[in-house]
């Protein structure tokens, strides 16, 4: 439980962090190329899926509508790798981290929030009838999942008594958290999915409606938002080290290792899981969000809460 | 010195942004311009070092724009919300009142005498303030939350036009009820 177990590195190792978001975020394009092309039956691997839509987008011409609010749109569309990049500034790399914040938990919480105003004015911005649309499933699927996930990372929060993230790393110690809250980390990569318009919580870019939000986005404004995805994706892996997964602990490895490792199965997981999972129909989603998700996760909470008055 | 001119530069955009809530024409730039404005609120509440009160202020602010838009569609209708529009309304009284109120204000803020200060702030400002809200304030707040609880659920109901008796029949006994949005747990 002791804080200055966490060094602030400068800022000039910020780029580093980027860096590091920016190859998870390539690993995990990667990944699901492979198994794009596995999907589809293709005798090549995959790998280049990715690259190959990299130098299509930065070759594309911009596509304009009319009366488009092109600044709102652009705030949108190259939100949420800013998003990802201020999630992961509190995020420890075992010992080392961007910024101490005594509250980065709440921290978190404010950045994935933005997730709204930016997926919905990536939608609004276009002035189009189906990306509107998607942007309105987008902020439908966000009633549901967003108290749920604040609510979940109240459980380690109260389990270690801190809303510092190293904090909460360091009370997992002798046992991780995913183990004795298993509701509270579900409802988490919940959210994390969500917040990147990820698989189950793609309906809002989906086919039905032309592409939804990104239906009217080409070039670069396209890969900004698809690759802020898969940054979001990222980041929301990584954060569930330290919150669920034990930080930096495990063997042979050093810390550091560890968490980049961890980062790397749960993003894996995730990206997995997209064409695992069916697609959750926004209307019918708010509906179990609030009847069957917030409960559950209330009694997790309070069992936590228990757990921790009575061994504290 | 970095932190006043951050704080002083933080003010203008506020308030800057705060005006461009009258100045745009489309309800999604006011929205959003609000947002900015109380993101800008919410940097220099950091910087008065109330790390909880600063990062809360920003969550809060940014998901009630989103809710707002929710509610754009949800009260107004499509066209209304989504067209160009003027984002002031009965000018001559609003800027009479604004005016009024501005100078009220100002003055309040120039002419009363400040008292100098007594003490040094807490190690934790956050945790005292919550003790100075919380405590001797509890029954208060508690009952404020109560009512403004309430008073969304009463303007919902108000706002609504299918009643229970729409979803349930003249007997309140169907079941599963009648919407017209099925819910995903098949009530």
């Amino acid at each position: 439980m002791s804080d200055s177990a966490i060094t602030t590195v400068s800022a000039g190792w910020a780029t580093v962090a980027a860096g590091l978001l920016g190859l998870l975020a390539i690993a995990a394009a990667m990944l699901d190329g492979v198994l794009r092309t596995r999907a589809a039956g293709a005798r090549s691997l995959g790998l280049s899926v990715p690259v190959g839509e990299v130098a299509r987008l930065l070759r594309q011409r911009r596509r304009t509508t009319v009366a488009a609010d092109r600044l709102l749109w652009r705030i949108g569309g190259a939100g949420l790798l800013v998003m990802a990049l201020m999630i992961i500034t509190v995020v420890p790399l075992d010992r080392w981290t961007l910024v101490d914040l005594d509250v980065g938990v709440v921290w978190f919480n404010a950045m994935d929030v933005l997730a709204w105003a930016f997926v919905w004015l990536t939608g609004w911005g276009a002035n189009s009838a189906h990306s509107l649309v998607g942007g309105y499933r987008f902020l439908a699927h966000g009633l549901g999942y967003e108290l749920p996930l604040m609510f979940a990372l109240v459980a380690p929060a109260v389990a270690a008594s801190s809303l510092n993230v190293g904090a909460v790393a360091a009370a997992q110690d002798d046992l991780w958290f995913v183990v004795w809250m298993p509701v509270a980390f579900l409802a988490y990569c919940l959210g994390a999915v969500a917040i990147a318009v990820w698989g189950p919580f793609s309906p809002a870019l989906g086919a039905d409606i032309a592409g939804g939000v990104t239906a009217e986005l080409s070039g670069v404004d396209r890969l900004l938002f698809v690759g802020g995805r898969y940054a979001v994706l990222a980041a929301g892996a990584a954060f569930a080290v330290p919150m669920f997964l034990g930080g930096g602990a495990g063997p042979l490895l050093p810390g550091w290792a560890w968490v980049l490792v961890k980062t790397a199965a749960v993003l894996g997981v995730f990206v997995w899981l997209r064409r695992r999972l069916p697609a959750v129909r926004p209307d019918l989603f708010m509906e179990f969000g609030w009847v069957v998700l917030l409960p559950a996760v209330l009694v997790q909470d309070l069992i936590v809460a228990v757990i921790a008055v009575g061994s504290g | 010195m970095l932190t006043h001119i951050a704080f002083w530069v933080l003010a203008v955009a506020a308030v800057l942004a705060g005006a461009a809530v009258f100045w745009v024409n489309s309800m999604a730039r006011a929205s959003y311009a609000l947002a900015v404005s109380f993101i800008a609120v919410g940097v220099q509440v950091l910087l008065l070092q109330q790390n909880y009160i600063g990062v809360v202020t920003i969550l809060m602010m940014v998901m009630e724009m989103a809710v707002m838009a929710v509610y754009m569609v949800m009260f107004m209708g499509m066209n209304p919300a989504l067209m160009p529009m003027s984002m002031v309304h009965d000018k001559r009284h609003a800027r009479a009142v604004a005016i009024g109120v501005f100078v009220a204000l100002a003055a309040g803020a120039l002419l009363v005498p400040w008292p100098a200060r007594r003490g040094a702030p807490a190690d934790d400002v956050t945790a005292a303030l919550g003790e100075e809200l919380m405590g001797p304030k509890m029954l208060v707040m508690a009952a404020v939350g109560v009512v403004m609880a309430v008073t969304i659920v009463a303007g919902v109901v108000l706002a609504a036009h299918r009643s229970r008796y729409d979803r349930f029949g003249d007997d309140l006994r169907r079941r599963p009820a009648n919407d017209p949005q099925p819910g995903g747990v098949g009530r």
